[in-house]
């Protein structure tokens, strides 16, 4: 039991969730191993982001087990929720930066209600996280409002990071950015998980991404997990959403080409 | 798993020797900035620096920082420094945090403060003259908006027009004859205690009736309506144009003013005459209890010298006020709201200024009508 709790970062154990009748989550079972990137895909209102919301405490669930690193998640948003937050970040799809605050003072939010840090220090450390996620210093200064989207899901990733969090949570990372952009996005998250050993849980519909960065993919349909493997494995999947999801005209760059 | 971090520091002669231990990460920032602090009067002083980082358990980008600002220090003091014993695990965290903040951002410039002060009084008499221009801009297209109204019925927006007037004027009743009644009641008894004094106390309604109908009903309904429609108006505007809602308007061919902003400014003007009228009846009423059960005056008798005291011009001087504080009510609101730049907290400050502004915009305006009516002697 002990070096299960070593080898995975998340376990969910027969996850129910739904809102009044409609059930979202049914008997949901998965694991998340440490140090991996977990693609989760599905549908879209399919429950990919109410699953997320859940493991990290923002939606109440019905019945079932969350761990997270070995420690339970209460049901709602109680004390341990937040006494585990100190270890996820958490990207949101829009930022959700504070947009009162400048970006160093973003990143350093979480250090400050967390740590008994000198201002100085804290600014180093941002500083240095901006840096490790690809931006300037001089960016510090600029307010949310003023970013461009790559650099708000930067600077968002920064703010995640601020603690250095043993697993990160990342709601569709790369929605809304170029090509361009969003292959430097996947390339930096693939960086920092090696320097910092982070475990990622990702939710996305990039099949770019799918396949360059995550270690596992797990797809999400009629509130189970039906299939969970390296992308290979899914492309290989008889479960017939997954077969439309990933045998569709736009998924044709995935198959392995004919020769 | 976590285990307290250690710094032992052991001199040899020139030669430092650094052993961090246990866990350097951020969840002991603290310690981990105390023991780094204690050790850096030592780094200037000795000749070459040994980091043997063997002993390290855990070690995150803030551990990593520190050990790397400790290496950085003994260097520019001029000494050498060697970082050996990092474990595979964690150098590739070292080799990045290396690389981190080599560059220190240039400072903004510090401004003379007496020049910043001028250039802020400066700044601030245009922001009024923009404010003037941004009133009369609002005016103006809200004529023009009327005029393509007036020359196109069907182009009026019916529905939203009969719901603003719902939310402002139906849902506003209850707590505008509440405050409204109150007012009155305190009005008269105030009157009747100090009238009281040299026999006079009959003629609190006479004060009564004439500050109401004239002065006060108005006042006190602008007054609240700027502050729970005003508010609203523009706390709604801005959250649209925060998302984009007022430019896709646009886009589409429409204008912003005519379907947003005029149903909303017209159903104040309608709304207003209507509740100061209400307010104005519910001041008299508290003030005709007050009298009855205070100053032992009955209603029959308040009512006959209410009848002697007040005529119709008292009231027709309160009611012509309405619609043009509620015009000036809705400017302020609309114009505030499409002022609201990206920011929550911008959101905030432009709902505080059109709620501020209108409310002294009101006063002002019934000081002219006061001069006004004065002038053609009503």
């Amino acid at each position: 039991m002990q070096e299960a709790a070593e080898q995975f970062a998340i376990r969910v154990r027969d996850l129910v969730v739904g809102f009044r009748r409609h059930v979202v989550i049914n008997h949901l079972e998965l694991d998340v191993r440490r140090g991996e990137i977990l693609g989760l895909v599905g549908a879209s209102g399919g429950g990919k982001s109410v699953l997320m919301r859940t493991i990290i405490g923002l939606i109440p669930r019905q019945q079932g087990e969350i761990e997270v690193i070995g420690a339970p998640i209460g049901a709602n948003h109680d004390r341990t929720t937040r006494s585990a937050a100190g270890r996820w970040g958490i990207l949101f799809q829009q930022g959700a930066l504070f947009s009162s605050l400048t970006v160093r003072q973003n990143i350093q939010f979480p250090l400050r209600e967390n740590l008994a840090l000198s201002d100085a220090l804290m600014d180093e450390i941002a500083t240095a996280k901006l840096e490790m996620v690809g931006l300037k210093p001089e960016d510090g200064d600029k307010f949310p409002s003023e970013l461009s989207g790559g650099m708000t899901k930067r600077v968002a990733l920064a703010r995640a990071l601020a603690l250095d969090p043993a697993i990160v949570f990342l709601d569709e990372p790369t929605s809304g950015l170029d090509p361009i952009a969003a292959g430097d996005f996947d390339a930096l998250i693939k960086t920092l998980q090696k320097t910092l050993g982070l475990t990622v849980f990702m939710v996305t519909h990039d099949l770019a991404s799918l396949n360059t960065v995550c270690d596992r993919v797990a797809a999400l349909a009629d509130g189970k997990i039906v299939a969970i493997g390296p992308i290979r494995e899914l492309l290989q999947s008889e479960h017939r959403w997954v077969r439309a999801y990933f045998h569709g005209k736009r998924s044709l760059m995935l198959q392995p080409k004919a020769s | 798993m976590a285990t307290a971090p250690l710094l032992t520091a052991t001199a040899t002669g020139d030669v430092l020797e650094l052993r961090p231990g246990g866990s350097w990460i951020a969840a002991n920032g603290a310690t981990l900035e105390r023991l780094s602090d204690a050790v850096a009067p030592q780094l200037d002083r000795s000749g070459t620096v040994k980091l043997d980082m063997a002993e390290v358990r855990e070690l995150d980008t803030l551990g990593a920082w520190l050990l790397e600002k400790m290496s950085r220090r003994a260097t520019s003091a001029g000494h050498r420094a060697d970082v050996v014993g990092v474990s595979d695990h964690y150098a590739g965290l070292i080799e990045e945090v290396r690389q981190v903040n080599r560059r220190t951002p240039a400072p903004i410039p510090a401004r003379n403060p007496i020049v910043a002060k001028i250039s802020d009084i400066g700044r601030s008499t245009i922001g009024a003259s923009e404010d003037v221009t941004a009133f009369l801009q609002m005016l103006g297209s809200l004529c023009i908006a009327i005029l393509g109204v007036l020359h196109q019925p069907r182009s009026l927006r019916l529905t939203s027009l009969i719901y603003q007037f719902y939310r402002v004027c139906w849902q506003a009743i209850p707590i505008v004859v509440l405050i409204t009644f109150l007012i009155g009641a305190i009005i008269a008894q105030q009157g009747i205690f100090h009238f009281r004094k040299f026999g006079a106390d009959s003629y609190v309604v006479d004060m009564v009736g004439i500050l109401v109908l004239r002065e006060l009903g108005v006042l006190i309904v602008a007054i609240m309506v700027a502050g729970r429609s005003g508010s609203a108006y523009t706390a709604e505007l801005g959250s649209m144009k925060m998302r984009e809602e007022i430019d896709a308007l646009s886009t589409m061919g429409l204008d912003p003013i005519e379907v947003l902003m005029l149903p909303r400014i017209i159903a104040l003007i309608c709304a207003l005459p209507i509740l100061t009228f209400i307010g104005s009846m519910a001041a008299l009423y508290g003030g005709g209890l007050v009298a009855w059960f205070y100053g032992g005056m009955e209603p029959a008798i308040f009512i006959a010298r209410l009848h002697e005291a007040v005529s119709v011009t008292h009231f027709e001087v309160g009611i012509i006020k309405a619609p043009f504080m509620a015009l000036v009510i809705g400017i302020v609101a609309c114009s505030e709201g499409l002022r609201v730049k990206g920011s929550a907290e911008s959101l905030g400050k432009q709902t505080t200024t059109s709620v501020v502004k209108s409310i002294f915009l009101v006063i002002v305006l019934d000081g002219l009508f006061a001069v006004f009516f004065a002038s053609i002697g009503m």
